[in-house]
């Protein structure tokens, strides 16, 4: 009100519309963009990974004193260094995504399934357990196809359990599966108890390991893991189930309007999520270690929620978003080794890299427009005078 | 009326990215008056009001109060200029008390004491005859009274200039009559208002000039006395069009489904339903009029198997075999299942009847998906049939896979009264399939019931505007609190014995001619 009054006698010339207007004007004015194009978009994105990694190496500089470029590219040396870390990347990579694929019909469902980690465990644990029984007074095959049926089982019951209740009861997923995970947690912790060596820890059965192919295990995750890739995008995309979870994760009231049975549903999607995070414990135990540790999931179980959201739920574009999570978290490692920086320096790239990256998002979304100089707007009106 | 300008935009444009929402509008508000704004869907009438009032700003053009240069950047900078505006979706918060809300965000000088809140609250309400309890928590109101909220938070600021926009879609009949009652009231008082309305007699009742947009641009600014519904249709799109509803002769007329008794409670134990009987028949357009949430919803809800009914019987006559089929406990999927084509159009359209973040195509299939054995979805047969509908009903849209959320309200009600037609129904159930509508899509959707209707179909309207009900059915139904008033012919009655009936609770009405 005050401006107002100040400016009321003043005769109202253009120059004071402009003076009030540059005083209260917006210097930021943020509008919706309509469509960008796939190029564009793509630029951003490379863009935003490149400023990220301006940020990094002006934190080596200056944190640890180290000259970047060397730093930065001890992290490309620690990634695809010999065969074998190239290997690893991409097995990696594929237990990554082959997590990010089990959430994600959850995610679509909008069922909130955090609970991938008890899943894993659980899975993990099955296996273990089996090996740990029965391995040696059955023959290998079978013990493999009864490691197999009984992980993905666990796996399942693990998720069916939030499922039913949710269904039935409208619980909150989100606890009740991070509550499983304690559970999943507790029962590794009680059976290495049980059944561990003196330190707690079950000393590795390397004898009834899955077959090594190409001299190593990382061939088969990554086979049986595109398979699965693909065989996700086709279910969640062109099949009538993958229909039906899409239906139901927008609106419940329409599924119901066209006759979806939504607990059906809730159940049968979380039964293919904790399946398929019950085989990723079986790969981890049967084709990893041969045991089975508390810490066997690395925490990827919450990673793969955010691998999931940044590739917009689409399988393809896990691809992507599971290698640079895996990518970052292998090269800060070796980076942080060989230069003995602290291992929280290597949380913060990570950290950094996908701020810029979901940060970038925005700007997609979205177009910045600034205020235009003083002296333009004068020369815009001289202009149309 | 009053001739001091209150407020004064000159020129202003607002871009959407290329597109143009507002085109060079000038427009005058005088103090003590109240000026309607009329237009079509997206012809740019709230973003025009959203500029006044601070949430978007003006690309160019300059906005006056009293004469003066205003920028308003915020919805705060609006109230420094004495403008207030009350949204269409309310902006309250549930737990809090009339009062909380109404001074949540006011900085004041001294004490704060709640105790003279409230009374403060209640002497601005009945000012204006407005009836409010300041101490009513948000949660307990009803639509109207959280309504009278909104308009006293932005009157406690003390605003001069208040922009409605759309206040009466959410109201009854005579929630809006009080409505109005107090909006003159205000505006005796010298407030100029703003009122954004799709319907035209309430254009005619309330307002005294009417400020016309199309396709973003000022058409003109009309005194309301001089003008006539006829006139501001024509200014508002552009070219003549012929605003009669063709009612069509029926034939072959034979009983489709025949409701008898029906009666529910919800889960709160009140009753919904109250022993509703009627027939529809084939060929023949059934009315349903009443006051919003008198049971309608449940009504069409129960027969397309989604409510659950405690008695009563819903019998289907196929119209080939001749066979009747009880539809009463059946889900959606059974009623499919027994081959009977029913087809509903919900109330809520996004929220229901479509996807919103699905494709036309996927929208179309949402009945039909299931069909066959194959494991796999089918998209040959939808595809085909959103490229038929977009062409047939000139749908307005990019592609036929553009999200149906972006599509503007006219063109998803195509969408969705266009796929359930396509599924050859022997009944067709549509509620309120016009609201939101501007007035071409609208005599769209008339046309096209009219046509299911030529062709056979019984079908069941839920309409709120008695004119239409009155011009376009064969029958009207009147139900108030669940319980059926009366059955009369439209092509005899009166909207004064339909608002009657509409009243009634308590004596069950009487079939006068059915």
């Amino acid at each position: 009100m005050r401006d107002v009054k100040q400016t009321k006698d003043v005769p109202q010339t253009d120059a004071v519309v402009e003076n009030v207007k540059r005083r209260h004007e917006p210097l930021i004015h943020i509008t919706k963009r309509n469509q960008m194009s796939m190029l564009h978009a793509v630029l951003l994105r490379v863009g935003a990974i490149v400023c990220s990694v301006i940020v990094m190496a002006l934190l080596i500089l200056v944190l640890a004193k180290e000259n970047p470029f060397t730093v930065l590219a001890s992290m490309i040396e620690g990634v695809f260094g010999d065969p074998r870390r190239i290997w690893r990347l991409f097995s990696n990579t594929a237990i990554l995504l082959c997590i990010a694929l089990a959430l994600t019909p959850a995610f679509k469902m909008k069922f909130w399934n955090c609970g991938g980690e008890g899943q894993i465990l659980v899975g993990s644990l099955m296996a273990a357990a089996l090996m740990f029984f029965i391995g040696d007074s059955i023959p290998l095959p079978i013990l493999w196809i009864l490691i197999f049926i009984t992980s993905i089982v666990a796996g399942a019951v693990w998720g069916l359990i939030p499922a039913i209740f949710k269904a039935k009861w409208n619980t909150n997923e989100t606890l009740f599966t991070l509550m499983m995970n304690y559970i999943a947690l507790q029962l590794v912790t009680f059976f290495l108890k049980m059944f561990g060596n003196s330190q707690g820890n079950l000393d590795p059965m390397p004898q009834f390991a899955f077959p090594k192919i190409f001299n190593g295990s990382y061939f088969l995750n990554i086979l049986v893991i595109a398979l699965i890739c693909v065989a996700m995008y086709i279910y969640l995309g062109y099949s009538k189930h993958g229909y039906e979870i899409s239906v139901v994760g927008e609106s419940e009231r329409t599924a119901k309007y066209i006759g979806i049975r939504v607990p059906k549903v809730i159940i049968r999607t979380m039964l293919i999520s904790g399946g398929l995070c019950g085989f990723v414990g079986m790969l981890l135990v049967a084709n990893g270690s041969c045991s089975v540790t508390t810490t066997i999931t690395g925490g990827q179980g919450f990673t793969a929620i955010l691998v999931s959201w940044l590739g917009k739920f689409n399988p393809l574009y896990m691809i992507l978003t599971s290698f640079l999570v895996i990518f970052l978290q292998q090269g800060t490692s070796y980076m942080g080794d060989i230069y003995r920086l602290d291992t929280s320096l290597a949380d913060i790239f990570i950290g950094i890299v996908l701020l810029f990256i979901i940060g970038c998002e925005f700007f997609i979304n979205y177009k910045v427009n600034f205020r235009k100089k003083a002296s333009d707007v004068t020369a815009g009106k001289e202009a149309v005078h | 009326m009053n001739t001091t300008v209150a407020l004064e935009l000159k020129n202003i444009s607002k871009r959407f990215g290329t597109k143009y929402a507002n085109k060079n509008v000038d427009l005058t508000l005088y103090r003590g008056e109240i000026l309607a704004i009329l237009g079509e869907n997206g012809s740019g009438k709230t973003s025009m009001v959203n500029m006044i009032a601070g949430i978007y700003y003006p690309d160019e053009g300059e906005i006056f109060v009293d004469g003066a240069p205003a920028v308003i950047t915020s919805p705060k900078d609006a109230f420094q200029y004495k403008i207030g505006m009350i949204h269409q979706h309310f902006k309250l918060v549930d737990v809090f008390s009339a009062s909380e809300n109404i001074v949540l965000g006011v900085r004041e000088e001294g004490k704060f004491k709640l105790a003279d809140i409230d009374e403060r609250v209640a002497q601005i309400a009945s000012k204006y005859g407005f009836q409010l309890d300041p101490k009513k928590k948000i949660h307990e109101m009803s639509v109207s009274e959280k309504q009278t909220v909104e308009i006293l938070k932005v009157l406690y600021r003390g605003a001069d200039i208040l922009i409605l926009d759309e206040p009466t879609a959410v109201l009854t009949p005579q929630e809006i009559e009080k409505l109005f009652l107090v909006l003159r009231r205000m505006r005796d008082d010298g407030k100029s208002i703003i009122i954004i309305t799709h319907k035209m007699n309430e254009v005619m009742s309330i307002s005294d000039r009417v400020a016309v947009l199309r396709r973003g641009e000022h058409i003109a600014t009309v005194k309301t006395a001089e003008t006539n519904e006829k006139e501001l249709t024509e200014m508002m799109m552009g070219e003549k069009i012929d605003l009669n509803i063709k009612r069509t002769e029926s034939t072959n007329v034979t009983d489709r489904l025949v409701v008898e008794h029906i009666s529910s409670k919800n889960s709160d134990g009140v009753t919904v339903l109250d022993d509703i009987s009627f027939v529809a028949r084939s060929g023949e357009i059934l009315g349903i009029a009443g006051i919003a949430g008198s049971g309608q919803r449940e009504l069409l809800e129960s027969i397309a198997g989604l409510y659950h009914l405690d008695s009563g019987s819903i019998v289907y006559h196929d119209p080939e075999s001749g066979e009747a089929e009880n539809l009463r406990d059946k889900t959606p999927l059974q009623i499919t299942e027994l081959g009977v084509r029913l087809s509903f159009v919900p109330e809520d359209r996004l929220g229901m009847g479509l996807v919103g973040n699905m494709d036309i195509v996927d929208n179309m299939m949402l009945r039909s998906y299931k069909k066959g054995n194959s494991f796999f979805l089918n998209r040959k047969t939808p595809h085909d049939l959103a490229l038929e509908l977009i062409d047939e009903l000139n749908i307005i849209t990019p592609d036929e896979y553009t999200p149906v959320r972006k599509l503007s309200g006219g063109n998803i009600q195509k969408v969705l009264v266009g796929r359930e037609i396509a599924a050859a129904p022997s009944v067709f159930m549509a509620a309120y399939p016009v609201r939101g509508l501007d007035v071409n899509a609208s005599y769209g959707i008339y046309n096209l019931l009219n046509k299911q209707k030529e062709d056979g179909v019984a079908v069941i309207f839920v309409g709120e505007d008695l004119d239409v009900l009155i011009d376009l059915c064969d029958r009207i139904m009147v139900i108030a609190s669940g319980r059926v008033t009366g059955i009369v012919d439209a092509r005899s009655t009166t909207k004064e014995e339909i608002g009657l009936l509409m009243t009634q609770s308590g004596e069950k009405g009487v079939d006068t001619n059915a």
